[in-house]
């Protein structure tokens, strides 16, 4: 029966492995709604800002501010890559951190350097072992992320480029299509382009590109220059909350996985269980017919 | 012409209105501006304070909206708020007790930093009670 006992004590401990894994994916759920509506409660000012600056993109601004214009030589490529804090969320992070290296392997090929921010204690880690250059991290976001908690980080990388280390940025996040589905975007941030409204096909007919201009107040450049760092903020904020909703749910899912599985191998297990416990009776009896047999 | 465009006002934590108006009347940096269709392309900054919309047919609604953007398109007004709330819900006690621990903390300044977030938050107390009293006369008069 020696064999029978190990089994036993196998599908014990499955048995509580599974009860974690149930337990994380009841977690993951619950807290994947309160993910999902801080996304959806941050979705429409994040398009309405786009939209405007899309417009502004558009216009024919009195002052060019120095994120409208697109910088001719492209030497340095910044990078604000929105990852999980934590692990056991299935290819995640895996998947988003193959399109980044993805996308940058092109403007290496262009000579241009990378800068990474991090955004999530993951990110921190792939970059350190990547070998980008990390000129920001910042981890332990939880799950209502502020948006005074990025200022930080956003800051350096807008500093960045306003010295002109880097001449473009990029916001590298998973988008939430639906639960079991989440995809890796990457998306430019700077300078900013007028294909950014969702409306820029809409209103084609009556944009008018580069031959008019807002009236602004108080001036052009001290509205748009906090108006742009607002859009900035306003873009990375949402792909954080958004970057939240999918860790949640490929956490349920992952979660999900583990238990089925789990469940498979507690079944396979316990056939293998019975099969010895019945052999072992079967010798006994044999044993026992054998011996009487005998005398 | 049209005499009615969309006008949108979105907070960072939620879309307030969206809807098809005649007018806007909105706080900007510089001044009270009134908003009708057709207006030249225009990029504010707003004051905390009221923003008042003209529905089709003459209805009025009234936000509240604490700072923000405003981008106004011939036939599209965005309002980009830090924070908006219909007007309806704001509650005079509690602005004004905002406006006195507002105050104290003016008084007290203990930092540079503590200074220049209570004046920011006084001046947004001081534009709520400023829209309560808006719609608290209007009602008297109607």
């Amino acid at each position: 029966m020696a064999a029978a006992k190990e089994i036993r004590t196998q599908i014990g401990s499955i048995k509580n492995t599974q009860k974690i894994t149930s337990a994380m994916e009841m977690v993951a759920a619950s807290k994947m709604r309160k993910a999902q509506d801080l996304m959806k409660a941050g979705q429409p000012y994040a398009k309405q800002i786009r939209n405007v600056v899309g417009h502004i993109a558009d216009a024919n601004p009195e002052y060019k501010h120095d994120y409208m214009v697109e910088r001719s030589e492209v030497k340095r490529v910044g990078y604000i890559v929105v990852s999980t804090d934590r692990g056991l969320c299935g290819g995640l992070n895996v998947n988003l951190f193959k399109a980044v290296v993805k996308d940058a392997v092109v403007w290496k090929q262009q000579d241009a350097e990378l800068d990474f921010c991090a955004l999530g204690s993951k990110a921190g880690a792939f970059f350190r072992n990547y070998g980008g250059n990390l000129v920001a991290a910042k981890s332990g976001l939880g799950e209502s992320p502020s948006v005074e908690g990025l200022i930080g980080s956003i800051k350096v990388m807008l500093e960045a480029y306003d010295a002109g280390r880097i001449d473009r940025l990029f916001v590298v996040y998973n988008e939430f299509v639906n639960t079991m589905t989440q995809r890796p975007v990457v998306r430019q941030l700077l300078p900013l382009s007028s294909d950014m409204g969702e409306d820029a096909k809409h209103d084609e007919e009556n944009a008018r590109p580069g031959s008019w201009d807002y009236l602004y107040e108080p001036d052009a450049k001290a509205l748009l220059d906090s108006l742009l760092v607002r859009f900035i903020e306003s873009q990375v904020y949402q792909a954080v909350v958004e970057n939240g909703a999918c860790e949640q749910a490929a956490r349920m899912i992952a979660m999900k996985s583990a238990t089925d599985n789990a469940g498979n191998l507690i079944d396979d297990l316990e056939m293998v269980y019975n099969k010895a416990r019945q052999a072992a009776i079967t010798q006994e009896i044999s044993e026992i017919v054998g011996g009487a047999s005998a005398v | 012409m049209a005499n009615s465009f969309t006008c949108n006002i979105v907070s960072a934590e939620d879309s307030i209105f969206s809807g098809t108006v005649e007018m806007v009347v909105a706080a900007g940096i510089m001044g009270d501006l009134g908003i009708l269709p057709g207006h030249t392309p225009l990029l504010t900054e707003l004051q905390p304070g009221p923003v008042r919309v003209i529905h089709d047919g003459g209805k009025e609604e009234n936000f509240f909206v604490s700072g923000g953007f405003m981008e106004v398109q011939p036939t599209i007004v965005t309002i980009l708020a830090d924070a908006a709330t219909r007007a309806s819900d704001l509650d005079e006690a509690a602005a004004e007790e905002a406006r006195q621990q507002a105050l104290k903390a003016f008084n007290e300044k203990s930092s540079e930093l503590d200074y220049t977030r209570a004046a920011a938050e006084l001046a947004e107390a001081v534009a709520q009670l400023r829209t309560i009293q808006q719609l608290r006369k209007k009602a008297g008069k109607g």
